[in-house]
């Protein structure tokens, strides 16, 4: 790039932004991984060594991983930056969501490579993607510019689309591609014309910083005349990212999608999509507009409790487990919701509120990462065996994967000892800490509604007999360590979460 | 004067190909009503100066993407396309126009309302003189600004030409077959 | 009356926005897929629109900037769309006779 640029610098006095490298290093990681991979399996004539491709995205989800908490350090000593000219920044947020992105993305890793040999599919494309879509997500996470968080966002969501689709002997996997496409492009129109109102009412696009919507907004906020158009612009902004969370109105392709896509994908698109766009919403609406926050923060409101109510109760009447994680991922979106109205608040309850919402991202992230793992195994080959009935029994044929799941499923009903209480627990009182008690007490109310459907599955596995014909459910290395990862994860912070929740606090008061 | 009257020529090209594209029930018909949308838009584009845009859009929009979506259809057979059918949100078709008609008019208040107001921020002002001035513009905005964005694309790309080859790609015979040849002589 | 108007930005906007309605509710009534993502293209359409309008009110380039990123995700957006559309049709029994016996042409 440097290369490229610096005669036309000479000519024309084209000043390019400064690079800075070393912050760059952990999207420079995954898509240097991509396309080594995509390369090298293009050139090699009969393909890799099988486990190699996951090998090698494992391998970089990791580097990413550790090489954020390398910033991280640096970050804690020298402040928070902006890089490349403002478009992105390294900040405790961006860090901690990007954390997550690779967690979901390692574990995402280690589920496919199994889930690939058994359906017979040898496509290196599929981890060159799932690379890509990581990337994507980690730029959402960091931008510093509704533009670049755009085009993050469409990176994600185009490797999404195709990934969702990716299973050529299921033509549920198709329709569920083209379900995903449509309605993301839907969405993805939304949020770009937001921008563009947004852009038309104060002149920038850069969310924070010098000469950014953040200072006009603080400049000129006062005007009624540009507000109308703002506040639509916002209104078209939340849109677009709702439907990229899956909150209530904005979910209904959520089930199908889930249900069609491939297990492995549907974990990764719960998790390290949720999260990045959590993270987008975090960052375009939530810390660079708040000046606008009795305008936004309503309609957070209103759907954060939709979210929650809806996602709960439809939950408990599906049959197919894939369709009741779908609506359970809705719900956990209505907490992560609760936080976020908690952070819009601002001042000191407004970052217990953004830590909150950190702290649920990443656990959740895990947490369904390792659901989807155990359902990826219960789908046998074809991946259609997702029915309840599938799941009865298992306590007795396969007892380890069974308490497995119950663990995972526990802990999405917030049981105490679990992250996922330590989770629900967090947003909660994030919540009653803004004074916000009507959502606080709705969502108690929520987790209680979910828990049903948490339980009705346990019971299934334990205490009802399933047919004994039906193909036993093998348990593979790379499924298996991904469900380790998982279970010690939850059960670790569940038991000792103080210093996940003082990384998670910490992290939010270092912004950008 | 000549201005208004290519502003409401233009317009009724935008609007009438939208509604054709909407209205029309053959997808050829529809692809072509929206050549008539993107065409319309690029004389918009021409008027408000934006000269580079306006050739990009004639050559990607009307150029490029309406082919491939002509292409696709001729490929797969008109009668085919039209077979297939999607539902993605359930029961609220209905809903559709109402969606349209609250955008419409929220967006239009907004405008309206922000109408003739002044400008906030400095800015350096649009260059429009000189025969390139435009393209210049743009290209220094593009890899000073942007340049992060613009590297972004690249990735996009490569997204966009993997996953193509990934969707369309049948399963690869040649390996099956060595891999039934070995596990034979295993 | 209005011969005697300028052709300001506002109308561009006022443009987009009845653009963007009509790709709108297109997306959201049609059943067709290949239909739905023209729809979809008339509503990144309308939002080039309203960036340009923006980038003449402020006199401002980045307006026009975004619009050639937003091209290039609808290229790359159709190229993936359609890509899904061609491989779910393949896979279906091509020698679909009911299907072709109730087609009306």
């Amino acid at each position: 790039m440097h290369l490229l640029l610096s005669p036309m610098q000479q000519t024309d006095k084209l000043i390019s932004p400064s690079v800075n490298w070393g912050s760059l290093t952990p999207l420079l990681v995954l898509l240097g991984a991509g396309l080594v991979l995509l390369v090298g399996a293009a050139l090699s004539a009969r393909g890799w060594a099988k486990g190699l491709y996951a090998t090698l995205t494992a391998a970089a989800a990791v580097a990413a991983g550790v090489l954020q908490f390398v910033l991280w350090n640096s970050t804690v000593h020298h402040g928070p930056k902006s890089l490349v000219g403002e478009a992105l920044v390294v900040d405790g947020p961006s860090l901690f969501i990007g954390i997550s992105i690779c967690a979901a993305l390692l574990l995402a890793a280690l589920v496919t490579d199994d889930y690939l040999r058994r359906e017979d599919i040898d496509s290196p494309e599929v981890y060159g993607l799932y690379l890509m879509a990581a990337l994507g997500g980690l730029v959402m996470a960091a931008s510093n510019d509704l533009i670049v968080l755009f085009l993050g966002l469409e990176v994600l969501s185009i490797a999404l689309y195709v990934l969702a689709a990716s299973h050529r002997k299921r033509i549920e996997s198709q329709e569920a591609g083209l379900k995903y496409f449509i309605l993301g492009g839907f969405s993805s129109a939304f949020f770009l014309y937001g921008v563009a109102l947004v852009y038309g009412a104060t002149g920038t696009t850069r969310l924070r910083g010098p000469e950014s919507i953040k200072t006009a907004l603080a400049l000129t906020v006062e005007t009624d005349k540009h507000r109308a158009l703002l506040v639509v612009g916002v209104a078209l902004l939340l849109v677009g990212l709702a439907f990229k969370v899956a909150a209530v109105p904005f979910h209904s392709w959520t089930p199908d999608v889930y249900q069609g896509a491939p297990t492995p994908v549907t974990g990764f698109m719960a998790s390290a999509a949720k999260a990045a766009a959590f993270g987008a919403l975090l960052r375009s609406v939530v810390l660079s507009m708040p000046e606008l926050r009795d305008d936004w923060r309503p309609a957070i409101w209103v759907l954060a409790i939709l979210t929650l109510v809806i996602g709960s109760t439809l939950a408990v009447v599906q049959t197919n487990v894939k369709r009741m994680l779908a609506y359970s991922s809705i719900s956990h979106a209505g907490f992560i919701l609760v936080g976020i109205e908690a952070a819009a608040h601002g001042g000191e309850s407004g970052d217990r509120g953004i830590a909150s919402v950190l702290f649920y991202v990443l656990t959740y992230a895990v947490l369904v990462s390792g659901t989807f793992a155990v359902s990826t195994l219960v789908g046998r080959s074809g991946d259609g065996a997702h029915g309840l009935d599938s799941y009865r029994g298992l306590g007795r044929q396969r007892p380890v994967l069974a308490l497995a799941l119950a663990v995972f499923l526990l802990a999405q009903a917030g049981v105490p000892l679990t992250s996922g209480f330590v989770a629900k627990f967090s947003v909660i009182t994030a919540a009653a800490d803004a004074s916000s008690y009507a959502i606080a007490i709705i969502a108690m109310l929520a987790a209680v509604i979910g828990a049903f459907l948490y339980l009705r599955i346990i019971v299934s596995m334990f205490l009802e007999d399933g047919d004994a014909e039906g193909e036993r459910v093998s348990i593979p290395f790379g499924t298996g360590a991904a469900i380790g990862i998982s279970v010690a994860f939850t059960l670790v912070v569940g038991f000792f979460p103080g210093w996940l929740l003082e990384l998670a606090r910490d992290a939010a008061t270092r912004l950008y | 004067m000549i201005e208004v009257i290519v502003f409401i020529a233009a317009s009724l090209m935008v609007i009438g190909g939208a509604l054709g594209v909407v209205l029309r029930s053959n997808p050829v018909h529809a692809a072509l009503s929206l050549v008539l949308t993107l065409f319309g838009v690029a004389v918009h584009f021409v008027s408000m100066e934006a000269h580079f845009l306006a050739a990009v859009q004639v050559i990607v929009y009307a150029g490029a993407i309406v082919v491939l979506f002509l292409f696709v259809i001729m490929l797969l057979g008109v009668d085919k396309v039209e077979d297939l059918r999607t539902e993605p949100m359930m029961r609220q078709r209905y809903l559709g126009p109402l969606v349209g008609v609250g955008v419409l008019g929220l967006v239009g208040t907004a405008v309206i309302v922000a109408r003739g107001r002044t400008i906030v921020q400095s800015v350096e002002g649009l260059d429009t003189v000189g025969h390139d001035a435009n393209v210049k513009q743009l290209a220094r905005s593009l890899f000073s600004d942007y340049v992060f964005a613009f590297e972004l694309t690249s990735v996009l790309l490569v997204i966009a030409v993997v996953g193509t080859v990934l969707l369309a790609r049948r399963p690869n015979k040649g390996l099956q077959a060595a891999r039934e040849k070995a596990g034979v002589n295993a | 009356m209005i011969a005697a108007a300028d052709v300001t930005p506002t109308w561009y906007l006022l443009l987009a926005a009845a653009l963007f309605a009509i790709g709108c509710t297109g997306v959201l009534v049609r059943r067709n897929p290949l239909v739905m993502f023209m729809c979809i293209e008339l509503m990144l359409n309308a939002v080039n629109l309203s960036f340009v309008a923006f980038s003449r009110t402020y006199l401002d380039i980045k307006g026009q900037t975004t619009v050639f990123f937003v091209l290039v995700v609808a290229a790359a957006e159709v190229v993936v769309g359609l890509g899904i559309v061609v491989a779910i049709l393949r896979r279906r029994p091509s020698a679909n006779a009911d299907d072709i016996a109730e087609l009306k042409g």
